[in-house]
């Protein structure tokens, strides 16, 4: 049975009093609770950049909202479906850009943007000619046919961002895609995701444990803290640079703890 | 020095180096033919027969059906056994990776087959089966079984769960999961899976029509040995071998084939 789609009222993604525990108490092992009591709304549009030091639990509420983990306790829902019990029905709705690019290595860089495509059963000439045109808005002309080892990992980074831009996914979720490039090619690979997203109106979450990240990525930032919940919830350009200045340093504690 | 690496990739320089490469691959083999040859001059023809005798006998078993029909049924219990033992050893292997229950059931049972000899098979077929083809087909059923089973099982228990986690995120049917990301992950280790196996399948199919046939390559060395025709004994044997190196670069060609994209280092190891 199909799950009711959601009310033009409801928040895109929905986390309510969502815990997550790894391990089996009941048996004797040691639990670990990642994420505790986390409630979060995100609505249509919204660029969200989630704070948090590193394995304060942002990967694990990431997983819950893709659909690849489920909450111990709490409701998950995405466009008003639990994305791991109606994984299918979410499908083409939303699209990952994963920390590393996970490019499949038998692919050349158009047969990789082209698998989210695929899979969605788009006709072979549409996939083409979109997987060719995202490499192009990407900056990667003329590299359709190279194999990821044969490319940089700015431009397998790039590839990834064409894969998830290439489905026409309304959700974006990024777990610290550019954390793992350098400076200037994370800048400006940044710069240019932000105008794509934007210009695209997608819903985009985006992990990251970088202050200056989330203050240029995010129109909301989201502090958590360790085990994931809430610490702060802000929208640095409505609450001015004075008053995000104020809270720099809280925010630099939490990730410091 | 520049000059001299310009020089190297002359065309001349290109052709040198396919060349020189067959020459160091044939080089042992003339060495073998020419010390065996050799021998031929010095021992009896029982021991050491002339290579030209044979070549004559290779060529006599190709030219005369009733003698190729032989060589063909064996060349098709090899591979009869080896689909039969792929395809059962791939059911096996994906519901032992399902399931740790079934791969704590089912490795325990594939190890001890493991342990048991193939001529120990080969016995057990004999008493069990009448029919020869039977017989042939189970040997090299459960000979290959674990092998196979624990190729396939170990292949995809190697699928990067990063990448399966990705093709996962567009939440593809099974179908779609299967041609994205699980053959092509596991089809490098499967042809090397054949490789191996067809190697031990020619070696225990021998054994299987030693034994248990009244026909194939392995009832005709029997033949052979009885009348102590060396020749003859080393022309059937050839027909397996040429059959291994066929069937070898027929694999290394879909090798070629899928696997073109894996990255090579220009520094030889």
């Amino acid at each position: 049975m199909n799950a009711p789609a959601a009310s033009p009222s409801e928040p895109e993604i929905h986390l309510g009093h969502v815990t997550k525990t790894f391990g089996r108490p009941r048996r004797g092992a040691e639990s670990f609770t990642a994420v505790d009591d986390l409630v979060l709304d995100i609505a249509q549009g919204d660029m969200v950049a989630i704070l948090g030091k590193t394995g304060c639990g942002k990967s694990t509420m990431f997983n819950m909202i893709a659909g690849l983990l489920a909450p111990s306790a709490g409701t998950v829902r995405v466009q008003g479906r639990d994305p791991f019990r109606h994984f299918n029905e979410l499908r083409g709705k939303i699209a990952i850009v994963f920390q590393n690019d996970r490019l499949l290595p038998w692919r050349t860089a158009i047969g990789n943007v082209e698998l989210g495509l695929e899979i969605l059963d788009v006709a072979p000439r549409q996939r083409h000619d979109t997987a060719r045109y995202w490499l192009s808005r990407l900056g990667l002309g003329g590299h359709e046919n190279d194999y990821p080892h044969m490319l940089s990992g700015g431009m397998r980074q790039r590839v990834s961002i064409a894969r998830a831009f290439a489905t026409d996914a309304t959700i974006l979720l990024c777990d610290e895609p550019f954390s793992s490039l350098d400076e200037i090619t994370g800048q400006r690979l940044r710069t240019e995701f932000a105008n794509l997203v934007r210009e695209n109106g997608k819903t985009a979450v985006f992990i990251t444990h970088s202050i200056d990240e989330a203050l240029q990525i995010g129109e909301r930032v989201v502090v958590l803290r360790r085990p994931a919940k809430i610490a702060y919830d802000v929208r640095p350009r409505e609450v001015g640079p004075q008053a995000w200045e104020a809270i720099r340093p809280n925010i630099r504690g939490i990730l410091s703890e | 020095m520049v000059e001299e690496l310009a020089k190297d990739k002359t065309p001349h320089g290109a052709f040198a180096q396919p060349a020189r490469r067959l020459i160091e691959a044939a080089a042992p083999f003339v060495l073998l033919a020419a010390c065996w040859q050799l021998g031929s001059l010095f021992f009896p023809k029982y021991l050491f027969p002339s290579l030209v005798d044979v070549l004559w006998h290779t060529l006599d078993i190709f030219a005369t059906w009733s003698q190729l029909a032989e060589v063909l049924a064996t060349f098709a219990r090899i591979l009869g056994g080896l689909v039969g033992a792929f395809v059962i050893g791939g059911v096996l292997a994906t519901l032992m990776a399902r399931s740790p229950p079934v791969d704590r059931f089912l490795a325990p049972i594939l190890n001890f087959f493991q342990g048991i000899p193939a001529l120990s098979w080969v016995v057990f077929a004999v008493i069990w089966f009448h029919g020869i083809e039977l017989r042939i087909f189970f040997i090299m059923i459960v000979t290959s079984l674990p092998a196979f089973t624990f190729q396939v099982l170990g292949a995809l228990r190697a699928i990067s769960k990063d990448l399966a986690e990705m093709v996962l995120s567009f939440r593809p049917t099974r179908r779609k999961m299967f041609s994205a990301l699980i053959l092509p992950s596991i089809v490098g280790d499967i042809l090397t899976a054949w490789k191996v196996n067809l190697g031990n399948a020619s070696r225990v199919v021998v054994v299987a029509e030693l034994v248990g046939a009244t026909g194939g390559i392995g009832y005709e060395l029997l033949q052979q040995q009885q009348i102590f025709d060396m020749a003859g004994a080393l022309a059937w044997t050839l027909q397996l071998v040429f059959f291994v190196l066929i069937v070898q670069r027929i694999v290394t060609m879909l090798e070629n084939r899928f696997l073109h994209y894996r990255a090579v280092s220009e520094r030889t190891f």
